[in-house]
């Protein structure tokens, strides 16, 4: 199986995700979405590594999942507090860092 | 046999993804993400890496899906409305979106790296497996390693302190359950955990005190 078929792969998963972010408007479906994009890096690093045939990429993808992890402990973290506050969970009506 | 497994583990892997961003439910979501990693631990797979797939379906699929499950059942459906702020964004969002793609497969295609089109070198035995994880991880990305252990510290406390009940103005704990269990009903009352959900689609007025 050559390696381009999954970088091709990755890019359709990372737009998928990219799509996702600016059609949904609830922000626990827009994490999750940006958990598709950084999977999508994910099988980008991975199929790299393979490429070139030495580990390091592996380790890069284990280390955005670790990123990932924080990012999605934190973001959820905001959600609960957003939830227990009685404001909307919708990023149109969240706007207040805007500015 | 290798590009079957491919392609199924492809489509499962884009099915999932066209699923978290077309369920309306966020809970259909959450179960359509599971689909699309555990997809792309059989894609990890297929590259030889398994200690990266193990690590996608233990840590991911397991400990991060949960979390998200049980946020999910807290938070409810929070039904999302209809209009859209800017006019004809669901159909610019799919144009962008593969723009993006086409830019990205240009990109990646069209560039000069030597192994595409080949199934990339042969790799010894123990490829990717946690022995040559671990040893990378621990020689020669130490301080990564580090720094990501440091980095998942800060985010527990974070959400700790994100999610706690304390409020800005109520400092000491004892001080809030004294008030908590006083008879006089205070306006805005100290929102519990498990306090009574508010209406569906959420007041569009923040309650006083939010997060301003």
């Amino acid at each position: 199986m050559n390696v381009d078929w999954f970088i091709v792969l990755s890019a359709l998963l990372f737009a998928t995700g990219a799509i996702g972010i600016l059609i949904r408007r609830s922000p626990m479906v827009i994490l999750l979405c940006l958990e598709l994009m950084l999977n999508a890096g994910n099988l980008a690093l991975v199929a790299f590594s393979r490429m070139v045939g030495n580990g390091q990429g592996q380790v890069f993808a284990v280390i955005v999942m670790v990123v990932a992890a924080c990012e999605v402990v934190v973001g959820l973290g905001l959600i609960v507090a957003i939830f227990r506050r009685r404001l909307p969970l919708n990023v149109d009506d969240l706007r207040e860092l805007r500015g | 046999m290798e590009e079957v497994l491919f392609f199924v583990s492809a489509l499962g892997a884009l099915g999932g993804a066209v699923g978290v961003i077309a369920m309306r439910n966020p809970f259909y979501s959450v179960l359509a993400l599971i689909v699309h990693l555990f997809s792309l631990a059989a894609l990890f797979l297929l590259l030889t890496s398994a200690f990266v797939a193990a690590a996608q379906v233990v840590v991911y699929a397991g400990a991060v899906m949960v979390l998200y499950v049980f946020v999910v059942a807290y938070v409810g459906e929070g039904g999302e409305p209809a209009w859209e702020p800017i006019p004809g964004q669901r159909f610019l969002a799919p144009l962008l979106g593969i723009a993006l793609f086409v830019e990205l497969s240009i990109a990646v295609l069209s560039s000069s790296l030597l192994a595409l089109g080949t199934q990339g070198p042969d790799v010894p035995a123990g490829f990717g497996d946690p022995a040559a994880i671990g040893r990378l991880l621990l020689e020669k990305f130490l301080i990564p390693f580090e720094a990501s252990s440091i980095l998942l510290l800060l985010a527990a406390v974070g959400a700790i302190v994100l999610a706690s009940n304390r409020r800005e103005g109520v400092g000491d704990p004892s001080e809030r359950f004294a008030e908590e269990e006083g008879s006089t009903p205070k306006a805005p009352a100290v929102p519990r955990p498990f306090d009574e959900v508010p209406s569906e689609e959420g007041s569009p007025t923040p309650s006083p005190g939010g997060l301003a």
